[in-house]
Order: C-alpha cells, then sequence, then structure tokens
C-alpha cells in the first residue's frame, strides 16, 4: 500500500523595483525576509548540516555533541516561521517552502499563506525605503525574455518504489497535466517555436527526460533527492515541471491529482504504460494546443488526445479509490478531476473561472477586444504579468476574486490562520510551536531537526526523521505543560 | 484554432444534455456529482448580483449580464494597471533562479 502523502511546495517570486535606478534582487530579498515579523527576537540558524539521526518516538534521540553549523551570515538569509514554513534567498529571488502537509486542501492554505507573508514583508519592508521606492513581487515562473523561476512541488514516495517505473508512468502525466494546471503565457521564449498564447508558463524551459539540473538543460523528470527524512524510508521526488498557480482550484486539482497518480505507481496499480514519442517536444506542443485535443504521438505508434491520457489516468484513480480506502481527500480531487476534464472536452472557455490559463485567456482577449490591441501589445504582457502580482489591490487575479470571478478552495480566513499556524498532522507542528513558545531557545532548525540552546554552550538537537512525528496528538500536551526547552525535552526523552 | 475557442462558448445548461461519448458515458454519475457541488458553491460563494446568481431568463439576456460584468472589471482593470507598459515590461528581468 502506498505511503501516507506528505507534501509541500517551494515557491520563488519574482522581484522587480520601482523608482530604484540601483535596484538589486538580492539585498532587497534580503530585506523583505528581515522585515517580516522582525518585532519576534532571535532567528533561528538554517541546520545545513547532514546528519541522519535515528528518531524513536518511544525515546527521542539527542545529540548532545553538537557543532554549529558552518554557513554564511545564516541570520539574514533564512526564516523558520510559526507556521512551519522556510522563506529565505535563493539565488536573486524570495522563496517560500510550505510547511510538510498531508492535506491537499492545507497545501493549498499553505502556499496561499506564503503569497500573503511575501506581501506583509512587502508593506514592511516600505517603510524603511524612501523616495517613492516599492518592491513588487510576482508569483509567475517567466520574465518572457528566456529568464525563468521555478515552483516546485515535493512528494514524499516508498524508497521501494523503483525509479524506473517513476519515469515511465509519470513523465506521459506531468506532460499532460499541464492542461488543467498551466498558468498560461503570453508568447514563446528560449528558442521554441513561436505563439501568441500557451498553456505553461515553463514548458518553454524544459530540454532533457531525466536529471540533475534545475537551472540548465532542466529536466521533465528531477533526481534531486532529498528526502528530509529517513533515506531508507523515503524518496523524494521533487517536481520542477509544474507553473506556480494563482488559482487555488488548479493549485487543488494539480497537487491532488498529483498525489493519487503517485499513489498509483508506488502500488503498482496503473493497468498500462503509455509511452511518449518525444517527452520533451511534447510538452512544448501540448502547452501550444489551446484545444487540448490534437493528438500527441505514443512510441507505439498510435496517437492520444492530452485529455484523453487525462482520462486514462483519472480512470485508473477511479477504479484505485473504490479498492483502497484512499485519503479522505481522494474523492473530492477525483470528482473536481473529472469535472475539469469533461469540459476541456466540450469547451475550454468553460473553465474560465477555475484554470489560470483560461482566466487569463478571457481576460486577455476581453480586454484586448475593448481597447483594439494585438498580442505584440506591451500592454497585454502587461496584464500577464499583472495577474501575477501578489498585492491584493492591484494584483489582476485579486481584482478577479474579489469580484466573485473565480472558483475558490479555501477561505481567506483559513488562509491567515496558516499565516502564523502550523498544520497538526506533521512534525511542523513541533516546529512551529517550539519557535512560538520557546523562540529564545531554537538554536537552529533543519526540516528534520531542531536543536535547543539550554544554557551556556549546552546544545541539544532533536532528530526528526519520520516527518510523522511531532504532531499535535504526539506532542500538544508536552508543549503546553513545559516552562521551558529543557522541561519539554525531558518530557519529550521520557526522562 | 484560436477562433475555435472564442466562438464555442458552451452555454450553460446544455453541457450535461449530451454525453460526449459512448467511453465516457460511466463518467455522467460522478461528473454529474462534481458539477452539483460546483454549482452549489458558486451559489454561496460568489456575489448575489452576479450573473453566475440569477438564473438567466434567455441566453441573449444572460450573454449581455456576463458582458456587462466583464466590461465592469475592465474598466477596474483599467485604473490599477501599470502605467508605461512598454517601459515596465522591458525593464522587467530576473535573473534565473531555482
Amino acid at each position: 500500500m502506498a505511503i501516507p502523502k506528505i507534501l509541500g511546495t517551494e515557491t520563488e517570486y519574482g522581484i522587480i523595483g520601482r523608482n530604484d535606478p540601483d535596484f538589486d534582487p538580492i539585498s532587497r530579498t534580503l530585506l523583505l525576509i528581515n522585515s517580516y515579523q522582525c518585532e519576534t527576537p532571535s532567528p533561528s540558524l538554517w541546520d545545513y548540516t547532514q546528519e541522519s539521526l535515528r528518531f524513536d518516538p518511544q525515546a527521542m534521540s539527542f545529540d548532545d555533541i553538537y557543532d554549529v553549523p558552518d554557513q554564511l551570515d545564516p541570520l539574514s538569509i533564512n526564516k523558520v516561521l510559526l507556521n512551519g514554513a522556510r522563506y529565505y534567498l535563493d539565488h536573486a529571488h524570495p522563496e517560500y517552502s510550505t510547511p510538510e502537509c498531508t492535506a491537499i486542501r492545507d497545501l493549498v492554505c499553505y502556499e496561499k499563506a506564503g503569497d500573503r507573508i511575501l506581501e506583509y514583508s512587502r508593506i514592511a519592508a516600505e517603510q524603511v525605503l524612501t523616495g517613492g521606492q516599492q518592491i513588487l513581487l510576482y508569483k509567475n515562473n517567466s520574465d518572457h525574455k528566456g529568464n525563468s523561476y521555478g515552483y516546485h512541488e515535493n512528494y514524499l514516495l516508498d524508497r521501494n518504489t523503483p525509479f524506473r517505473l517513476i519515469v515511465e508512468q509519470f513523465t506521459p502525466f506531468i506532460v499532460s497535466r499541464q492542461i488543467f494546471c498551466g498558468a498560461g503565457k503570453v508568447g514563446a521564449e528560449n528558442g521554441t517555436a513561436p505563439t501568441v498564447y500557451q498553456i505553461s508558463q515553463r514548458a518553454d524551459f524544459f530540454e532533457t527526460e531525466v536529471g540533475l539540473d534545475t537551472m540548465v538543460k532542466r529536466p521533465l523528470i528531477n533526481t534531486r533527492d532529498e528526502p528530509h527524512a529517513s533515506r531508507e524510508k523515503y524518496r523524494r521526488l521533487h517536481v520542477i515541471i509544474g507553473d506556480a498557480n494563482m488559482s487555488e482550484y488548479a493549485l487543488y486539482l494539480k497537487l491532488g491529482a498529483t498525489a493519487l497518480v503517485l499513489a498509483m505507481i508506488e502500488d503498482e496499480f496503473l493497468p498500462r504504460t503509455f509511452t511518449l514519442r518525444d517527452p520533451v517536444a511534447t510538452l512544448k506542443g501540448v502547452s501550444r494546443d489551446l484545444t487540448c485535443r490534437k493528438p500527441v504521438q505514443l512510441d507505439d505508434g498510435s496517437t492520444i488526445s492530452p485529455i484523453a491520457l487525462q482520462w486514462e489516468y483519472w480512470a485508473a484513480a477511479e477504479r484505485y479509490c473504490a479498492t483502497f480506502s484512499v485519503e479522505p481527500w481522494g474523492l473530492d480531487v477525483l470528482q473536481k478531476w473529472a469535472y475539469v476534464l469533461y469540459h476541456l472536452e466540450q469547451d475550454p472557455l468553460s473553465l474560465a473561472r477555475e484554470l489560470d490559463w483560461v482566466i487569463k485567456w478571457r481576460l486577455l482577449t476581453s480586454y484586448m477586444n475593448r481597447h483594439g490591441y494585438d498580442w505584440d501589445s506591451a500592454q497585454v504582457t502587461m496584464l500577464d504579468l499583472q495577474y501575477h502580482d501578489i498585492r491584493r489591490d492591484k494584483g489582476l487575479y485579486y481584482v478577479l476574486e474579489r469580484s466573485g470571478k473565480v472558483e475558490r478552495i479555501v477561505t481567506d480566513a483559513e488562509i491567515d490562520l496558516a499565516v502564523d499556524e502550523p498544520p497538526g498532522d506533521t512534525r511542523a507542528y513541533l516546529r512551529g510551536m517550539c519557535l512560538k513558545k520557546f523562540r529564545q531557545q531554537v538554536f537552529s532548525v533543519n526540516w528534520d531537526s531542531l536543536a535547543f540552546n539550554l544554557d551556556e554552550g549546552n546544545i541539544r538537537r532533536i532528530a526528526l526523521d519520520d516527518p510523522l512525528q511531532g504532531t499535535k496528538a504526539q506532542v500538544a500536551n508536552a508543549i503546553e505543560g513545559a516552562t521551558s526547552a529543557a522541561e519539554l525535552l525531558a518530557t519529550l526523552s521520557g526522562t | 484554432m484560436m477562433i475555435n475557442i472564442r466562438n464555442s462558448r458552451t452555454r450553460s445548461g446544455e453541457m450535461f444534455e449530451a454525453i460526449a461519448s459512448e467511453e465516457h458515458r460511466s463518467l455522467t454519475m460522478v461528473v454529474g456529482m462534481a458539477t452539483g457541488d460546483q454549482k452549489q458553491a458558486r451559489r454561496s460563494d460568489a456575489p448575489q448580483d452576479t450573473a453566475e446568481a440569477r438564473p438567466a431568463s434567455n441566453i441573449k439576456e444572460r450573454g449581455e449580464t456576463l458582458k456587462e460584468d466583464l466590461d465592469r472589471i475592465i474598466d477596474e482593470i483599467d485604473e490599477v494597471l501599470e502605467e508605461n507598459a512598454e517601459e515596465f515590461v522591458k525593464n522587467y528581468v530576473q535573473r534565473g533562479g531555482e
């Protein structure tokens, strides 16, 4: 049986300055990060060490002899947040990694909370800027000039799943899933075939089928495998092919359908495999087919439309959900997936409330009709860009959301809660709650560890190899009853 | 290809009268369930004055309401859209990330 799905996403935001001739993305990103919740003292070290200590739920393991991680100015480039997320500088972009989640809907909340956190940072940072300087942030993946920045999904898989099987069975799925989770883009980049509008932001940037790189020669299937958990038990599948979504509906369906397909791959449930003749070219071709119907070539000489390919995965997932007791979100994902595929078949434009690429297409074409612009107009590219502006008063997605023009999955109140509260069902709970209650004593943090400075020079580190340890049910009483980190550690270790 | 999309807008209410093909006949129930949820969600989430919340007496009226609605949104977008789009777009250059 497939392991419980543990997932998270990483978003790199586009950043630009206004009235800022000397704009430097790195210093502005540092300003953003340091402006967020700066009233809370003592940001923690990010623990880059790779030790993998065993975690025994009966008696937590501790590492008393612990070297300070060697890193350059770690206080300013990493912030671990109260919701268990990580907020940091990645190359020349601000990046937000959600806490580990097990429910798809929760992950939608935590990813959306990231957009709010960046927005709060921006507002706080601008308090110290002068001369009308502003920082603008975009949740998209392209600058329309051949530069792409990433949006990555992470799914923990059973280590026993053969990687060959993942490559075979997952590739056709991720090549075709863009028909519901693409964010839409004006034009083409990176030397690819010209087009006025395409489904995906990222498709133009993928050049190989399998590989480790993320910045050059990007692969459809990325082999980076840092599970941040027990390496014997888990593989981390780092999915780099996706677009960052503004639409909650598209985001939810992307994560949910992908998690279901991965569970089927783990259980070797998929009845037959489709092998695409040229997956990289197909990715770009599907992105350029706004009907989602144009047949793609399979290795055996036959053809299939992207929608039909998705129906095949859907049909298998329906049988899978009927056969096994799947996670509670499984059936809801199945319904929305069917709803979307059915309507894509009937008329993609009927999904102008649900899917980013359709919402954006409708917005752009309506605007062009009103003002007489064509696809080459700077205004049209501006609309494309500003659709992803995370300011809730200026971003065009948020203009539509405010007017009730887009379908939602979660509420604003739930997103607000996810800004400051960790999820209760993973180790992110222990991480976030320790930062809330014992921040002064938290010495360093990583996804799979927490170290406390108990007194002068006495640093104790908890290894959290299992993402399902440290949940609210397991540790809430211990945290509530403890008046110091030392007490908490004593309770958790049973001493 | 794109013209097809623009011109083939499906009218709400007709979507489930015809099932696309035999192989998808078995999906009717699930799709119907999903659609039911969707419509319910729209009714409760959408502001009461939108076209989605009001049963249009005929297609023409509904089309006009949608157009008015969209016109209002475009007015709002005109107010918030960055000025000097050409320069803004030109200056939006990012270093690669990831």
